[in-house]
């Protein structure tokens, strides 16, 4: 019942949040990380480079799948800024379902942007079902597509390290950011900027996707708070031996 | 089409969650049913995926893009294997040869090559920042990675204390990060349920 309870709760929240900050946008913190990715899509239209966005291998039948899902909403966003450069952005993933979303979002950035003409499938890609083909796959499109920014959001395992280097290799922008604790790791190592923890769910929020990223950000905060006293009181009751 | 895709799409989000925390009868059935044809459709998209990599590989060969030979070997491996594959079955000793013989040692190079790349990028770390965290990070591998890994002489000493004291800190840590994954998680689901974010095409 407490599972629903926070779903119920959150649900709440979350459209009364996305209600008031329609009316009054928030104010959002500096993260270096999305500082540095507005910048860099700014340069890659001028320049007439590509984005390069990589999705991961979320699968979306498990929960592994929210962090492509937070991807995929940013990739709306940034396709349509990116709607009139002469280089589409081009999306890799390593799970054929969020394939079919990636080019299905990229054809909607399109479309909202009034430039549909411009979509291409091909710029929608899958690179690899296992780890290691995932990566095989997308190093040679960070090599040879003019790639002037990596954007790595999603879920990696230890393949990220490969694809970081990869980034640094060709001497572009790395923006990366994952679910999974080791290649968050590898990340800090290799990213110029890296994003911690649930700093990969704000990104919407920070290209300007709407809203309900805001929204988001803020309900997270508040249920962060809850639990922190939850655990707090937890822990105070176990101390005193309470059975909870 | 559009309203309907999205229609259908939250109504069978709401109908498998409510299924998940009231597994009662007619409710957990559709519910089940729902994740069977999902499972269906997301095999479906894997050839869609496979029909992708193809055209993509056949579009760099036309353009006699650089690399263009690999999407030969490429198309011409995919080819073989999934031809072989419905004739013979994924059990055949000719279909196991091409995973052991092939796959496995390239995936295993990779692992290989994988280990280098990471040794590297910690070294230049310290290149790219210098602060207090970055100090604490590659202080924190190194001194794991003494506390576990073989040794000629058996076990350092103090490797208890690292792995307990240590193992305690970083547990708290990783706990920590994984509650905002968890939210983050939460929230985005909720704004796909809603169909406020609509990466189906909706919107």
């Amino acid at each position: 019942m407490i599972g629903v309870g926070l779903l119920i709760l959150a649900a709440l929240l979350l459209l009364g949040l996305t209600l008031w900050r329609r009316r009054t946008p928030a104010t959002l913190r500096v993260i270096e990380a999305y500082e540095r990715l507005n910048r860099s899509v700014g340069i890659a239209v001028e320049n007439g480079t590509r984005l390069h966005i990589s999705l991961g291998r979320g699968n979306l039948f498990t929960a592994r799948g929210g962090s492509a899902f937070a991807g995929l909403a940013m990739l709306r966003r940034l396709t349509e800024r990116t709607s009139v450069s002469d280089r589409p952005p081009i999306v890799t993933s390593g799970d054929a379902p969020l394939t079919i979303l990636s080019q299905d979002t990229l054809q909607s950035g399109y479309r909202a942007a009034g430039a549909e003409e411009q979509y291409r499938f091909s710029t929608g890609r899958l690179t690899g079902l296992s780890p290691f083909s995932y990566a095989a796959g997308t190093i040679p499109i960070i090599h040879d597509e003019n790639v002037s920014t990596n954007i790595f959001i999603g879920d990696f395992g230890n393949e990220a390290a490969l694809l970081s280097e990869e980034a640094d290799r060709q001497n572009t922008n790395l923006i990366a950011a994952s679910n999974n604790l080791s290649a968050q790791a590898i990340f800090y190592a290799s990213a110029q900027d890296p994003l911690i923890g649930e700093e990969l769910f704000a990104a919407g929020a920070y290209v300007g996707a709407g809203a309900s990223h805001e929204a988001s950000l803020n309900v997270q905060d508040i249920l962060r708070w809850l639990i922190i006293l939850a655990i707090i009181i937890g822990a105070g009751l176990t101390i005193l031996g309470v059975p909870i | 089409m559009r309203v309907f895709t999205a229609v259908f799409a939250i109504a069978s989000g709401v109908i498998v969650l409510l299924g998940y925390f009231f597994p009662i009868g007619q409710l957990d059935q559709l519910r089940l049913q729902l994740i069977d044809w999902a499972v269906i459709i997301a095999g479906m998209a894997v050839l869609l995926g496979i029909y992708n990599l193809v055209a993509v590989q056949m579009e760099k060969i036309r353009a006699q893009q650089k690399g263009s030979l690999y999407g030969v070997l490429l198309i011409f491996s995919l080819i073989i294997t999934f031809g072989l594959g419905l004739l013979l079955g994924p059990n055949h000793p000719f279909m196991r040869l091409a995973v052991d013989a092939v796959v496995v040692p390239v995936e295993a190079s990779l692992m290989a090559i994988l280990a280098v790349t990471l040794i590297y990028a910690s070294i230049r770390l310290f290149r790219r920042r210098v602060d207090v965290t970055t100090v604490l990070f590659l202080l924190t591998a190194v001194l794991f990675l003494l506390a576990v890994m073989p040794t000629p002489f058996g076990p350092i000493p103090g490797d208890w204390i690292i792995t307990q004291f240590g193992g305690m800190l970083s547990r708290g840590g990783s706990r920590g990060l994984l509650l905002g994954i968890a939210l983050g998680t939460l929230l985005t689901g909720l704004r796909v349920l809603f169909g406020i974010d609509r990466p189906y095409g909706g919107n």
